[in-house]
């Protein structure tokens, strides 16, 4: 159970918004958090505290597959970010470096709101307004790869992939 | 009768050991697999991580030096050594600083044929499917699991076919159809679809312009973009490289997600504005536009043929004294080509100022950065704000004909009037 602040942005934020490309070549990602969403949202890494939750509507993180992108965002302290649909490409990143990227009615999340997520149960609760909002299932094999927080801990683990039994 | 099966699912069930379709998931055989100087060292430090000694298959990896060539400064320098170094150490190929842009390597090098599953840490990877290969892009980490395993699980996407039928008007090309067809979809209307571009308007162009229809798939969402193989992908492969390979059709009876037909003798040249590829609109509506600099290469448009379009229309002109013009051969093999055929003097004659065959200016690593207020006509796939280095900078996107045209007005231009 963890608790955050919402911070709202539009539709079709895509990775270069997330992280400009003038910035990518790095290891330093520490660096790369303080950039987080400077084209769209100056000043946003001062704006936001460790655990707070990035909101967006449809198409989230669309464009390049730069997963500096992700990185910007973990390496920020972001808890999660909940959108009403995600890239591709962004949303595989996302799982694969263990951060959650949830799939939700956002319309229901106002900039600033308090969310309490609890990804154990899968549930979403929004304390400014007092509602649940439900969450849309992940694939299995993301369950696999998240719960053991990334891709790399996965790989380390298991040594190949293994797709989950269908139920 | 059993349902057919689409291109997509039949290249992926031949990669994962079973029929597979799509909604299904499964773990496919990499068959090619390429990183570049933004994305390969992050894909380098989490593959270090699992302790391995080698890669899966080093003669199935590839690394390339584009997006930021000659070094630019001295952190990025860390980043090519260490490419450099793990190249040697795991006996990959790598492709220097110089000899050009990713995408336009695996092809020309012959490195991609019909019926592979291809991937790269670069969105653009889906430019491949013009030869009748799934290629796609993913993110770092996930690179580090091919380069470990070989392999990747994946979603089998559902197909979009959509034909395009006429003959192109004169002064319109593939940019113009597919950011037109972008226009059309939306941003996300292609979601995690397989796009497959068909019909009498694809049959009839050469690869190149295929390449270019294809390169943009992922700017409507799609996973991939998908054309077959006909007898101008087979030449176009018979001068590149001596693999077998088998030519992947769909069934007769194939079900697609939907199907769209395009008048393409209908269209006219297309442009995408700031700060959407998919905010387009005719040229004719923005001419007059006041432009500051504009960009002719990239993986979408810096082929021979579009630099000879650009040529073309350049020849004895000037580009305006209030515009700059930027020109990127999209490979060494471009450059030289371009040499060979003169064009490279009409263009340097022009006013152009000739870079390094790379990307540096498209995602804003390297030279031509636009300044405050400015306006950008570029032959890129992408004109999100901060782009090119600098947001407060405007970004147009559009063909190497109506760039050319625009660079010797100083303001859009369509390019018709030149071609008359």
């Amino acid at each position: 159970m963890a608790q955050g602040k919402a911070h709202k942005f539009d539709d079709n934020i895509n990775t270069d918004y997330i992280i400009a490309g003038k910035y990518t070549k790095t290891l330093d990602y520490n660096f790369l958090a303080e950039h987080v969403f400077e084209d769209i949202s100056p000043g946003f890494y001062k704006k936001m505290e460790p655990g707070d939750y990035v909101v967006a509507g449809w198409n989230f993180g669309c464009g390049s597959s730069r997963e500096q992108a992700v990185l910007a965002l973990k390496y920020a302290k972001v808890g999660a970010i909940l959108a009403k649909s995600f890239a591709r490409i962004f949303f595989r990143n996302a799982i694969n470096l263990g951060v959650p990227a949830l799939i939700c009615n956002t319309d229901k999340i106002q900039d600033q709101d308090l969310l309490e997520i609890d990804l154990s149960s899968q549930k979403i609760y929004n304390l400014t307004t007092n509602q649940q909002i439900h969450m849309g299932p992940l694939p299995e094999i993301m369950i696999s790869i998240l719960s053991e927080g990334g891709l790399t801990p996965y790989l380390k683990k298991n040594k190949t992939f293994t797709l989950p039994i269908a139920k | 009768m059993t349902k057919g099966r689409t291109i997509v699912e039949k290249i992926i069930s031949s990669h994962c050991g079973q029929d597979v379709r799509a909604g299904d998931f499964a773990i496919v055989n990499v068959d090619m697999a390429m990183a570049h100087d933004s994305t390969a060292p992050r894909a380098i430090q989490a593959f270090l991580e699992y302790g391995e000694n080698k890669i899966w298959d080093p003669s199935r990896f590839v690394l390339v030096l584009d997006h930021a060539v000659p070094c630019p400064n001295e952190q990025v320098s860390f980043l090519h050594a260490m490419m450099r170094h793990f190249a040697g150490e795991q006996e990959v190929r790598l492709f220097e600083g110089g000899e050009g842009i990713c995408h336009q390597l695996m092809v020309e090098q012959g490195l991609v044929t019909p019926g592979e599953i291809v991937v790269g840490c670069d969105s653009h990877t889906c430019t491949y499917g013009a030869l009748n290969a799934i290629a796609f892009g993913i993110g770092s980490t996930d690179m580090s699991g091919v380069m470990l395993t070989g392999q990747l699980w994946m979603k089998v996407p559902e197909t979009l076919k959509i034909s395009y039928y006429g003959s192109m008007a004169q002064g319109t090309y593939a940019k113009d159809l597919i950011l037109y067809t972008i226009g059309q979809l939306g941003s996300d209307g292609a979601d995690y679809l397989a796009l497959h571009f068909a019909g009498e308007t694809i049959n009839a162009m050469d690869v190149s312009q295929r390449l270019t229809l294809c390169n943009m798939a992922i700017e409507c969402g799609a996973k991939v973009g998908i054309m077959e193989c006909d007898e101008k992908t087979e030449a176009y492969l018979a001068e590149r490289t001596q693999k077998n390979y088998s030519p992947v059709f769909d069934d007769d009876n194939v079900e697609y997600k939907n199907t769209i037909e395009i008048a393409a003798d209908s269209i006219v040249p297309q442009m995408a504005s700031p700060h959407a590829v998919d905010n387009v609109c005719p040229v004719e509506e923005l001419a007059g536009t006041e432009i500051h600099q504009v960009f002719v290469g990239t993986c979408t448009n810096g082929r021979l043929e579009d630099l000879r379009i650009a040529a073309a229309i350049l020849r004895d002109k000037k580009v305006h004294p209030r515009c700059r013009l930027l020109v990127a051969p999209a490979s060494r093999h471009v450059l030289v080509s371009a040499l060979q055929e003169g064009i490279i003097e009409t263009l340097v004659q022009a006013g152009a100022i000739i870079i390094p065959p790379g990307c540096g200016p498209c995602p804003g690593t390297h030279l031509g950065v636009p300044s405050d207020g400015e306006v950008v006509l570029s032959t890129a796939n992408r004109n999100f704000k901060g782009r090119m280095g600098n947001n407060k900078a405007n970004i147009y996107l559009a063909s190497p004909a109506t760039c050319a045209a625009s660079a010797v007005k100083g303001r859009i231009t369509d390019p018709r009037q030149f071609l008359e």
